[in-house]
């Protein structure tokens, strides 16, 4: 379990470089157990590198990342084979593998990490494919047959196919239409809930970040602060305000509290 | 391999009541274990059963899957089953395991008959061909009337692009195509000069060069490599433009993606690859000179005086005459196979192999249908 507490993840002293581009310098973070933290920044402030930096794609310059007890980039590969297990990730658009089948990539995990027999792995993904809300005859469907919302679902089930601790999403809302991305909001809310899993998030959907996010880390000059929207909008930092006051926002916040009036 | 941890599955019969404990950590990481156990249970003689759940130290959804099948099919073997001592933390767990499981299900793979699928293969290849003969006549025909349409405004002929293409497609490919007639030149002559060597008719050796490389080797090998290199290019450019919208681009501002894209790769390749067919039949012939003279014991002089007796105008234009009906098969294969693509980046690939594969086939064929047409006409 983690020295910390509750804290699945933890960054101290992060700094990520590409050649002479600083993206992240001196960036602490920790995401506690169980919430559901939102990603944002500006174009070209490092969110999806920070999210490849944590999962183990991408080397930081200096800096330890901790997930789950584990350092990510100082332990064994073996550690690290085992992590990954506990992890799940959703690429933008599923990244789900177009030579195999929906219940296939589902099965990906299970088959490469863990013994079991093909019944109860066709069991399982029969369960994770009703789960995320897929219809039940999309199980033999390759990823080219299914609508984008479609595949985003069904990498959610991949990545939830071996029960992670922590899941990954980077910008799960984006390109679907409003109905859609406010159910897959949902999905990821009551999943979140139900198998008790943390969830980071990249996004740039407000109304995502508004609707199911505890806490939002805003990338700004290399670091990041975290917060509940409340605190935020406190923020004198220019772009926090333009972010979070900007008529898109207010029109987020309003509907929010439009719901929470109808209750 | 991942730590499965502890767990256990413990049963105890009373007068007809099986009582089932399962304890430990029911997670994905020991579900192949925990699903022998939960299939081995006995419930012979069973009446009523109880599963008691309060040693639980972890739970996923997989082992509250296997805890619901085994409730389930306890229930089904007509034992009463109620479940106790479920930490109420693993309720929502449950309830949405529960909930998944009583959706709809359908089968998970698609496995028809070998037999039926094997059928479907043949059948469904067969059409595609036809269908596929069909929309490349068709496209031949649409190239045709566009260049008609084009011809009298110069201007829509587009010469930059076609001096772009004709760089590419051609000037570029010159040393490639240079080289390999050279070189099947040589495996010709030698080949030749091995084999009549056992009639003492090494002479012949240039005769078979005279009559092959110009008539048919040089034409077909640089049909194959232009095939290869600018046929897959163009589907691979056009494509690419597809999947970037490009080509709807085009169309919305009132161009005609056939005389834009189409027409200058059609119209270099015909200018092309007739002068690529022109320097293959010299690189082949100097091939099969360097091999002669080496072989054959003969000098440089000697090899051009036979030469000059057996060569004839016929087989040089025979050649040539194939090569604009090659270039137009890989022209329209190439780009019609471009124009094809959809959406992602993967098709772009397919589409690609596609084109070359069947340009090459088109082309060997276009070669054997020549064949039967100069032997009926007797040159």
């Amino acid at each position: 379990m983690n020295a910390e507490g509750d804290s699945v993840i933890r960054i101290r002293g992060l700094r990520t470089q590409f050649g002479a581009q600083v993206i992240h310098d001196g960036l602490d973070l920790d995401v506690r157990r169980g919430e559901v933290l939102g990603v944002v920044g500006g174009s070209g402030t490092g969110k999806s590198v920070l999210l490849q930096t944590i999962i183990g794609l991408n080397s930081p310059r200096s800096g330890t990342i901790e997930v789950l007890g584990t350092d990510v980039h100082g332990s064994s590969e073996a550690e690290r084979q085992i992590l990954r297990t506990r992890l799940g990730v959703l690429f933008q658009d599923g990244a789900l593998f177009s030579s195999l089948t929906v219940c296939e990539n589902i099965q990906v995990p299970m088959r490469e990490h863990l013994s079991m027999p093909q019944s109860l792995m066709d069991e399982l993904a029969a369960l994770k494919i009703a789960m995320v809300g897929l219809p039940a005859n999309a199980g033999p469907k390759f990823p080219s047959e299914l609508s984008g919302g479609m595949r985003k679902r069904a990498g959610l089930a991949r990545a939830l196919s071996v029960d992670p601790e922590i899941i990954f999403l980077d910008e799960p809302t984006a390109g679907l239409d409003p109905i859609g991305a406010a159910a897959f909001d949902r999905l990821i809310r009551e999943l979140q809930t139900s198998l008790g899993l943390t969830v980071f998030m990249v996004t740039h959907d407000l109304d995502s970040l508004v609707a199911i996010c505890d806490r939002i880390a805003v990338l700004v000059e290399k670091k990041i602060r975290v917060a509940p929207m409340a605190e935020h909008l406190e923020d004198p930092h220019p772009w926090i305000q333009e972010y979070f006051k900007g008529p898109r926002a207010r029109a987020a916040q309003n509907a929010r509290a439009q719901r929470l009036e109808a209750v | 391999m991942v730590d499965e941890g502890d767990c256990w599955l413990k049963t105890a019969v009373e007068g007809g009541t099986l009582t089932v404990f399962a304890g430990g950590a029911w997670t994905v990481n020991a579900a192949g274990r925990l699903n022998e156990m939960a299939i081995g249970l006995r419930t012979d003689g069973v009446s009523a059963a109880r599963l008691d759940l309060s040693d639980l130290t972890a739970l996923d959804t997989a082992g509250a899957w296997i805890l619901r099948r085994t409730v389930k099919t306890l229930n089904e073997s007509g034992a009463t089953t109620e479940v106790s001592g479920l930490d109420p933390a693993y309720t929502p767990l449950f309830d949405i395991v529960e909930e998944a499981d009583e959706q709809p299900h359908e089968a998970l793979h698609d496995e028809p008959h070998f037999i039926l699928a094997m059928l479907e293969r043949v059948g469904r290849a067969v059409f595609d061909a036809l269908s596929e003969a069909k929309m490349l006549v068709n496209f031949f025909g649409l190239t045709i009337a566009t260049l008609i349409s084009a011809l009298p405004r110069p201007r829509s002929l587009r010469p930059v692009a076609l001096i772009n293409q004709m760089e590419q497609t051609g000037l570029n490919a010159v040393p490639i195509v240079c080289l390999l007639n050279f070189l099947i030149g040589i495996v010709i002559a030698y080949q030749g000069a091995v084999q009549l060597r056992k009639f003492g008719a090494e002479i012949f050796t240039i005769d078979g060069l005279a009559f092959g490389i110009p008539r048919e080797i040089a034409v077909l090998i640089t049909a194959i490599v232009v095939a290869g290199r600018s046929g897959s290019a163009f589907t691979a450019q056009i494509g690419t433009m597809q999947v970037n919208q490009e080509v709807d681009a085009l169309r919305t501002v009132g161009l005609n993606p056939i005389e834009v894209l189409v027409l200058p790769r059609i119209n270099a390749l015909l200018i092309t690859l007739p002068m690529l067919v022109f320097l293959a039949d010299i690189a082949g012939l100097m091939g099969g000179a360097l091999m002669s003279v080496l072989a054959l014991d003969l000098t440089v002089g000697q090899f051009m005086k036979r030469l000059e007796d057996v060569i004839s105008l016929t087989h040089f234009l025979v050649g040539l005459v194939k090569a604009p009906v090659f270039a137009y098969i890989i022209a329209i294969v190439g780009c019609y196979e471009g124009l094809r693509v959809t959406g992602s980046a993967e098709s772009v690939g397919k589409m690609t192999t596609k084109a070359v594969v069947e340009s090459i086939v088109l082309v060997i064929l276009a070669d054997a249908l020549f064949s039967i047409l100069f032997s009926a006409l007797g040159i």
